[in-house]
């Protein structure tokens, strides 16, 4: 295992030369030499070590009640890992609520291994159990790999949360004026030389919602649809949403559901 | 003036026992996004939940979005006019500074995030969103290529009376975008203390000045 980190971290070092090459060159050939780099780096995707220790923490024995997380549901029965993914966020019967895969995986791990889920909510990310959230929602949505995103808008809740998700979008705010859709209500926008989906519609396969959690190369970290919210809230100059907040899940809902059909190729890798 | 995006709490699941009798309206998800809103951010560091309290312009323009159809033309003449009347023309009398320090600014897209401590100088992100001097690739292009943009506006001398209409147009732009564009997504960089006098005044010469690589 340790080797295959040094293999993989060479290799990051190689493709950034190269894409570092490329993007000296002039307009098109620096996007293509991005991309070329993004393709390499498929090949070599460190997200397998997250996944990997995701499932060593789904089956083991933790918590107050040491218990594993097997029996834990998904929203398709205890246990179901696979296709779970690409139908969350859902409706929850037993806590009464929309929740996305983090959110869920915390009640799970509260109900079943006796975790205080307040206290997990309030750990800073990649630290502590948060760090382990992070890795067993690689685990259970790379179980979904190649499926298509199918989310339900059966419970009123659902469907409430949807239009809350579209609202929040669209929210122009903070000293900026920025809103979701100020990068992401486009097609073919960018900011700088970074690529943005258009997030109002299905932005197509593994593009956006069907694309994280991702490893991000820049920071050498692995970020859940939780974090990934968080920065972008960070750079719209908004005030921080709490984690598993409700305007977290709404925006899940929202770019789940315009993303129908769309492909997940999570764990993704990214700049 | 300020109007907040959080009106009364009103919880998720009232409005889902409601919506068992009739279906909900619009304005029962405009409701029930001011409560999620209430309940779902913190401050943090510079960042304070009191950003979120929404001007006229953003809660119409932000409503717009939503519905998917723009302000009709009246909504959107009252917004321009109120935000046309926030522009405060330079204290000096000067409108152009130095290109080079505008270039500085326009590459930067620091300032105002929660990472961000106060008093830190602002970036003007111009080349997030514009094509600005040609050797600079690495713009986004989600508002207009700015490359020759005074070249294109036959400015030669901005100081001089025949320049004085686009200079104190581009001032306006800058100052508040909204002045001319209701629902622009250009954020308002002097009306929001984004950028200074003298920040603006440099961009403005980075835009308007002969010599600057933006005209070449």
């Amino acid at each position: 295992m340790k080797q295959a980190v040094v293999n993989r971290s060479a290799f990051v070092a190689v493709a950034l030369t190269l894409g570092a090459g490329a993007a000296s060159a002039q307009g098109n050939a620096a996007l293509d030499g991005i991309a070329k780099y993004r393709e390499m780096l498929q090949d070599g995707n460190p997200a397998e070590l997250f996944e990997m220790k995701g499932e060593e923490l789904w089956k083991q024995k933790r918590g107050p009640k040491n218990a594993s997380l097997e029996q834990c549901d998904l929203g398709k029965g205890p246990g179901v890992i696979k296709g779970a993914f690409v139908e969350l966020p859902r409706y929850f019967k037993d806590t009464g609520r929309v929740q996305d895969l983090e959110t869920r995986l915390i009640t799970c791990m509260e109900t079943l291994q006796g975790f205080k889920g307040e206290d997990i909510a309030k750990t800073p990310f990649g630290k502590g159990e948060m760090a382990n959230v992070t890795a067993l929602a690689t685990f259970v949505a790379t179980a979904s790999k190649g499926m298509r995103f199918n989310l339900s808008q059966a419970h009123d809740q659902e469907k409430t949360m949807y239009e809350v998700g579209k609202r929040l979008f669209f929210a122009r705010g903070g000293p900026h004026d920025f809103s979701c859709a100020s990068c992401h209500g486009i097609d073919g926008g960018r900011i700088r030389l970074q690529d943005l989906p258009n997030l109002t519609k299905n932005p197509g396969n593994g593009v956006g919602f069907a694309a994280w959690p991702a490893y991000r190369v820049s920071n050498s970290q692995m970020w859940g649809m939780q974090l990934r919210l968080n920065d972008c809230y960070r750079q719209q100059r908004f005030p921080e949403p709490k984690f598993g907040s409700d305007a977290t899940i709404a925006l899940g809902v929202y770019m789940g559901v315009n993303a129908k059909t769309a492909e997940s190729i999570v764990p993704a890798i990214k700049r | 003036m300020k109007k907040t995006m959080t009106f009364a709490l009103f919880p998720l699941a009232a409005l889902v026992l409601a919506g068992c009798t009739s279906s909900p309206s619009g304005a029962d998800y405009d409701k029930a996004t001011a409560a999620v809103v209430k309940a779902s951010f913190q401050d943090r560091g510079i960042a304070k939940v009191d950003r979120l309290q929404q001007d006229e312009a953003n809660r119409l323009c932000s409503a717009a979005d939503v519905a998917g159809k723009p302000l009709d033309e009246k909504t959107a003449k009252a917004i321009e006019a109120a935000n046309l009347k926030t522009v405060k023309m330079p204290t000096d009398g000067k409108f152009i500074g130095d290109w080079k320090e505008g270039e500085k600014i326009a590459q930067s897209g620091r300032g105002l995030t929660w990472s961000d401590k106060a008093g830190d100088a602002n970036g003007g992100n111009c080349y997030n969103c514009h094509q600005m001097d040609k050797k600079e690739i690495s713009f986004g292009n989600l508002g207009p290529s700015l490359y020759n943009y005074g070249k294109l506006r036959g400015v030669t001398d901005p100081n001089a009376a025949a320049s004085k209409a686009i200079v104190e147009y581009t001032w306006g732009k800058l100052w508040n975008s909204r002045a001319f564009n209701a629902c622009s997504q250009m954020p308002r960089a002097g009306h929001m203390g984004i950028l200074n006098e003298k920040q603006l005044q440099h961009v403005m010469a980075l835009l308007l000045d002969p010599v600057s690589p933006v005209n070449q």
